[in-house]
């Protein structure tokens, strides 16, 4: 049987040309987009983030999921996921709770497992990453096959809303810094709103060892180490809505810890 | 020079970004204390002694103000998405809307 396999394919060679491109419009064809959406006390915003994912993506036409990976909240994120789940049909929205707050990277590899998808799209549940980008991120992909994609706030059409002076100067600051000593060619390495080929995004977990939300960061820098591809689309930033909005020393200290080791290690 | 770009290229495919720029400031600094030593000799060196001297110094200051400038520039013409922020903000409440008329409570 195993011979018989090999000697199609082998003949298959000189064909090679034709047959990846007729592999490749299927591939396009029955592409599927799972979106990973980890939450921790997110009742005001799950069914408005939901919402606006079927909204925009139903109208796109592109096939999705939703996985959303609950920490065990215990403000009742779940029990409204479960009234989502049973608004949108369990094909559309797929829970996948576990115990207790774990980190992100955990919660990635939790969603990964259960993904039918071959894209993964993450982004934050609190309304500060807007649906209405996917589609663009999806195209994008297409465009030009990247393996990445990533939202950016640093471009032309990026932006953000609701940030202060002082919290302008300190994200452009690190900014500025990142780049000059990493060079990670992606002008957002702390952004989380991204696409990735799911075995890449695979790959990338795997490498990382940061914790909490530099890790975002070392996942775009493993990624230019694995020379994979990445593509960048501007996107408009709207700080959290309901919740409050974090960044304070700790916070600075842990980005300063995280460059410092990505600087010294790749 | 397209040579030498390769090469480099070949030289730095492996390092870490931390011992790329300890080889180019090593280098920087190999220059700059053969011109101080006195290992190269030249009139216009002699002349300029102090100027060299405190190149380091000047060089560090100018890009610290390169730094700022940019950065200041990048913070005053950051993107307040007024606009995103509306449209959010009218999304929601038609969410709110649909969702109850759903049945969904939360």
């Amino acid at each position: 049987m195993r011979h018989k396999v090999l000697i199609i394919l082998v003949s298959l060679v000189p064909f090679s040309n034709m047959a990846a491109t007729a592999s490749d419009s299927e591939i396009t064809k029955s592409d599927k987009y799972s979106i990973l959406l980890p939450t921790y006390n997110e009742r005001e915003n799950l069914p408005i983030i939901i919402w606006l994912i079927v909204k925009f993506l139903d109208s796109s036409g592109y096939d999705y999921e939703v996985i959303i990976i609950d920490d065990g909240s215990p403000d009742g994120t779940q029990d409204i996921a479960k009234q989502l789940q049973k608004l949108y049909g369990s094909n559309k929205i797929v829970l996948r709770h576990r115990e207790k707050k774990l980190g992100l990277g955990t919660a990635y590899m939790h969603g990964i497992k259960h993904a039918t998808g071959n894209f993964i799209i993450i982004m934050d549940a609190d309304l500060s990453h807007h649906p209405k980008f996917i589609p663009k991120f999806i195209e994008l992909q297409r465009e030009h096959d990247y393996d990445v994609v990533s939202g950016t706030r640093y471009q032309d059409g990026g932006g953000v809303y609701g940030w202060d002076f002082k919290r302008k100067l300190i994200s452009r600051g690190a900014n500025f810094v990142t780049q000059l000593l990493l060079r990670p060619g992606a002008s957002d390495l702390t952004g989380s709103f991204r696409l990735y080929k799911k075995d890449v995004l695979q790959k990338l977990i795997d490498s990382c060892v940061s914790k909490g939300y530099v890790f975002q960061m070392e996942m775009i820098i493993r990624a230019r180490q694995l020379e994979y591809t990445i593509g960048e689309v501007p996107i408009t930033f709207v700080d959290r809505v309901y919740g409050e909005s974090k960044l304070g020393g700790s916070e600075i200290i842990q980005f300063a810890k995280a460059l410092l080791y990505l600087f010294a290690t790749t | 020079m397209k040579i030498l770009s390769m090469s480099l290229h070949l030289i730095f495919e492996d390092m870490t970004k931390l011992l790329e720029w300890i080889s180019v400031l090593s280098a920087f600094f190999a220059v700059w204390y053969s011109l101080i030593g006195g290992y190269v000799k030249h009139p216009l060196i002699e002349k300029n002694i102090t100027l060299i001297l405190v190149s380091p110094i000047i060089f560090v200051l100018l890009f610290g103000l390169y730094a700022v400038t940019v950065i200041l520039y990048r913070v005053f013409t950051f993107n307040n998405c007024e606009e995103a922020a509306k449209e959010l903000q009218e999304e929601i409440k038609e969410a709110r809307r649909d969702l109850q008329e759903k049945g969904l409570r939360w």
